[in-house]
């Protein structure tokens, strides 16, 4: 491809978590002044190639050449000096430091070169160099924690700059950004780039790594499939790679739109001043219903106040009749609720347990003896095992594996499995399928297929309008806290949803 | 919302609640005791504070990092019957250093345990607490031991009018402050006590800073021991006990979050200074000593509520408005695209 040395080799890399092999034989090259894009399924190796890289985690064989020496980080640190920039899909965040603070946490300016004291000034000043660079416009002194998700993640890219990088990782940085963030974004790594950084792009998004990318690498269960240069490939070569098979349909078959059902959910007014302002909903017995919008429409908040973790000032929320009185969540699972969080690794599962008893967690006084109030195991265990089937979940044995062993669209899987097995009435769900791979999201969408059928009724809320037009009967936008538009699946339009998200007039 | 504007759009309003309890305490031990409100018995609180300052000083390094260290009021015996009993004939500045040093050590241990076989803090410290007090108590027999007269003379001199002890402390907290607010230490261990395994992916040295934060801590339960005692000119078997929980409350009651991450500088100076002022306040108006206990229990609980509350009033804040109608909150709320 290139004459010169690759700026990073990497040659026959293995590594195994708890006796499974995750990485076999991995090689590449990253070469100074292209972009290497780098896609694959959850699970498939990249995160983990990346940690072995950057030197979060200890490589078991296999050599790492840098600049044609060996290279064998033992730490972020060592990464960092040797001029590594990671910019992880996890948000190394830090909510109780300023702005100021997070992007110079390791290097902070000092007022005296020999002496460990840091320039307050000098740190203010180089941040808010960085911030006009990303075009973030907030003070340094700013606590992170005030931030919106879109915001942190552009602070975690400028964090990733404050260095003298030469090499720049890139793991999923869109997966919060706006339209208008991203396309930032590509401007930024266009420019690391033509300064003769060598770039990783790591995406789920296809169509970005090929617009992005030099040259692009697949991997497939932990083995690289494919190395080519972009411009020679398309996007369903890359698909094949990825699958090892061509995906003919991501979604199910939706039948025709079911609207006199009888109503599981009836929310009229709901009001809570900044955040919802009259909203009114209604979802039948076995319909998708779908809330549109960009992010900090007020998305997130309809969902977390329907589900009772916040609290509304006017309107009602009924479920099956019943009304739920504001901020009560006890109320909602007694009526059959189940709610699926955006931040599925901080709020929905405990990481070191078990599959098993991650599952069991919501639905234990369902599987207790009638008479002993004992939990019935064998029972318990089959159901376990019934739905881990149903939803196709790829893990070892499910009462001993640990959900940190598992990928990301897995993990999605058992928090989904959590609430089936207390076997809802209502669904709601938060971005169900962020940062899951395409091969998990068939899996669920099929899934989401059936439980519609057999009665259940699902509020899904996602940032990727494909998905929703996928699955869905019908769809609500919401702009600033209210519903400004409403379209049923027959007259589904792209551009039209789109445009209402954005505010009339202003098209994407 | 309408909760958050009431503590205030940013919280800061919760600031001022220990400021406020200090007020209306001030006030009432006044009005009860013609003696309190006096020049010389207010400067007597602050003389009389300059320990547990001291101490909640490096208890808030630990609390920072989310860790908790029980054991400085056995730290500050061991450096108490070692000084009082090893150092007698030695001069005062080395005793001073000693003691910092003594401190320091026990520190180490606390860290070495904590660090190096992964033990959690509070068994760890919890044990050091026994074993500090049982060496103490080994070798001093029991007996009260009794500080040289350099030292005892010490405590109660003056440099330039201001009392050694509120000396000792002013150095102390500039130290503090140079670490926490001018180093890379403050942001390290904030970061470790928000996430410690973030902390430790982006690059952080957590174990590095986990050894520092007990270090200072148990310096500055030394330190804290040497006024102490500087000023009681005698240590009995009950020489700073109950110190760990005092310290605790007084950086909590400032501000500093049991949890981690958050507080500051400020919180344990004030909080010491108003922990003692309670106790001097109880003595100036002759309550029922029995009384005292339930007291200090009360200001403790009054500081973990202000943490709790604290904390729900920051989930809230950072929870962030859509609509355009709701004040400053929607400068930053709405992206306008």
């Amino acid at each position: 491809m290139t004459s010169a040395q690759p700026r990073l080799e990497v040659r026959v890399l293995t590594k195994s978590f708890f006796g499974v092999q995750v990485l076999h034989e991995v090689s590449f090259d990253a070469h100074g002044g292209r972009v290497l894009g780098m896609i694959g399924e959850n699970g498939s190796g990249k995160s983990t190639t990346m940690n072995l890289l950057t030197g979060v985690l200890p490589a078991d064989g296999g050599t790492i050449l840098l600049d044609g020496r060996p290279f064998s980080p033992k730490s972020r640190r060592e990464s960092d000096a040797a001029g590594i920039a990671f910019i992880q899909q996890e948000l190394n965040i830090f909510p109780n430091l300023s702005v100021a603070e997070n992007l110079f946490l390791l290097h902070p300016p000092r007022r005296f070169t020999s002496l460990p004291f840091v320039s307050r000034s000098r740190l203010n000043a180089n941040a808010r160099a960085l911030l006009r660079k990303v075009d973030l416009d907030v003070s340094p002194t700013t606590l992170a924690g005030a931030m919106s998700a879109g915001e942190r993640q552009l602070l975690e890219i400028a964090r990733g700059l404050s260095g003298n990088a030469r090499i720049f990782i890139f793991d999923e940085p869109t997966s919060s950004l706006t339209a208008r963030e991203a396309t930032r974004l590509f401007e930024i790594i266009k420019r690391l780039r033509d300064d003769g950084a060598a770039v990783l792009y790591i995406s789920h998004d296809l169509e970005d790594v090929l617009e992005l990318s030099n040259d692009v690498m697949v991997m497939r269960d932990g083995r690289v499939t494919l190395c080519a240069v972009s411009a020679a490939v398309s996007t369903s070569e890359l698909v094949i790679a990825m699958v090892g098979r061509p995906i003919e349909t991501l979604y199910a078959e939706r039948p025709a739109a079911r609207t006199k059902t009888m109503p599981v959910l009836e929310v009229s007014g709901l009001t809570a001043p900044g955040f919802l302002e009259n909203v009114s909903l209604r979802i039948g017995r076995g319909e998708v219903v779908g809330i549109a919008g960009l992010m900090g429409s007020g998305r997130s908040e309809l969902a977390r106040t329907l589900f009772g973790l916040d609290r509304h000032r006017a309107g009602t929320v009924r479920v099956n009749g019943e009304v739920m009185p504001s901020g009560d969540v006890k109320a909602r699972l007694a009526a059959g609720v189940a709610f699926l969080t955006e931040d599925r690794r901080h709020e929905g599962l405990m990481m070191d347990a078990s599959v098993a008893d991650n599952m069991a967690l919501a639905a234990l006084p369902a599987f207790a003896s009638p008479v002993t109030r004992l939990i019935e195991r064998k029972r318990l265990l089959r159901a376990i095992q019934e739905l881990g089937q149903r939803l196709n979940l790829k893990s070892g044995d499910v009462r001993t594996a640990p959900v940190r062993s598992l990928s990301g669209g897995n993990q999605q899987k058992v928090v989904l499995g959590k609430w089936l097995l207390r076997q809802p009435r209502l669904f709601i769900l938060d971005e169900p399928t962020r940062g899951v791979d395409v091969g998990a999201k068939q899996d669920v969408y099929r899934l989401f297929a059936e439980l519609a059928d057999t009665g259940l009724a699902i509020l899904v809320i996602s940032s990727e309008l494909e998905e929703l037009i996928g699955i869905c009967d019908r769809i609500h936008v919401m702009r600033r806290g209210e519903f400004i538009a409403e379209f049923p699946r027959e007259r589904f339009d792209r551009e039209a949803i789109l445009r209402a998200a954005f505010g009339q007039g202003h098209a994407a | 919302m309408s909760e958050v504007i009431r503590f205030g759009s940013n919280g800061r309003l919760l600031q001022w609640v220990p400021l406020g309890i200090f007020v209306i305490l001030i006030a009432s031990f006044g009005v009860l005791s013609p003696r309190f409100l006096t020049g010389e018995n207010l400067g007597a609180i602050l003389v009389q504070s300059s320990w547990l300052v001291l101490v909640a000083l490096g208890m808030n390094f630990v609390l920072l990092a989310a860790g908790v260290d029980l054991s400085v009021g056995a730290v500050m015996y061991v450096v108490a019957v070692a000084v009082g009993m090893g150092l007698a004939n030695v001069p005062v500045w080395l005793c001073l250093l000693c003691s910092i040093i003594v401190g320091g050590v026990c520190g180490a241990i606390n860290a070495s345990l904590i660090v190096g076989l992964g033990l959690p803090a509070f068994i760890v410290t919890l044990a050091i607490l026994f074993v500090g007090r049982g060496l103490g108590l080994f070798f001093s027999s029991t007996r009260i031991v009794y500080a040289s007269p350099a030292i005892a003379s010490l405590g109660r001199s003056s440099l330039l009018g201001i009392p050694v002890p509120l000396w000792i402390a002013g150095v102390t907290i500039s130290v503090a402050w140079l670490l926490l607010d001018r180093t890379a230490l403050g942001p390290f261990l904030r970061s470790t006590g928000a996430d410690a395994e973030g902390a430790r992916r982006t690059g952080v040295p957590t174990k590095a800073v986990t050894w520092s934060v007990y270090v200072l801590c148990g310096a500055f339960a030394g330190l804290g021991g040497f006024i102490s005692l500087s000023q009681i000119s005698a240590a009995s078997a009950a020489f700073g006990q109950n110190a760990e929980f005092l310290a605790i409350a007084a950086a909590v009651l400032g501000g500093t979050s049991l949890s981690g991450g958050r507080g500051n500088l400020r919180a344990p100076v004030i909080g010491a200074v108003l922990i003692t002022t309670v106790q001097n306040g109880l003595v100036m108006i002759n309550a029922n000593p029995y009384a005292y206990p339930v007291i200090t229990g009360a200001v403790i609980f009054v500081a973990a509520l202000l943490d709790s509350i604290r904390s729900q009033v920051q989930v809230r804040l950072e929870r962030r408005a859509v609509r355009p109608n709701s004040s400053e909150f929607a400068i930053h709320g709405v992206r306008s695209q």
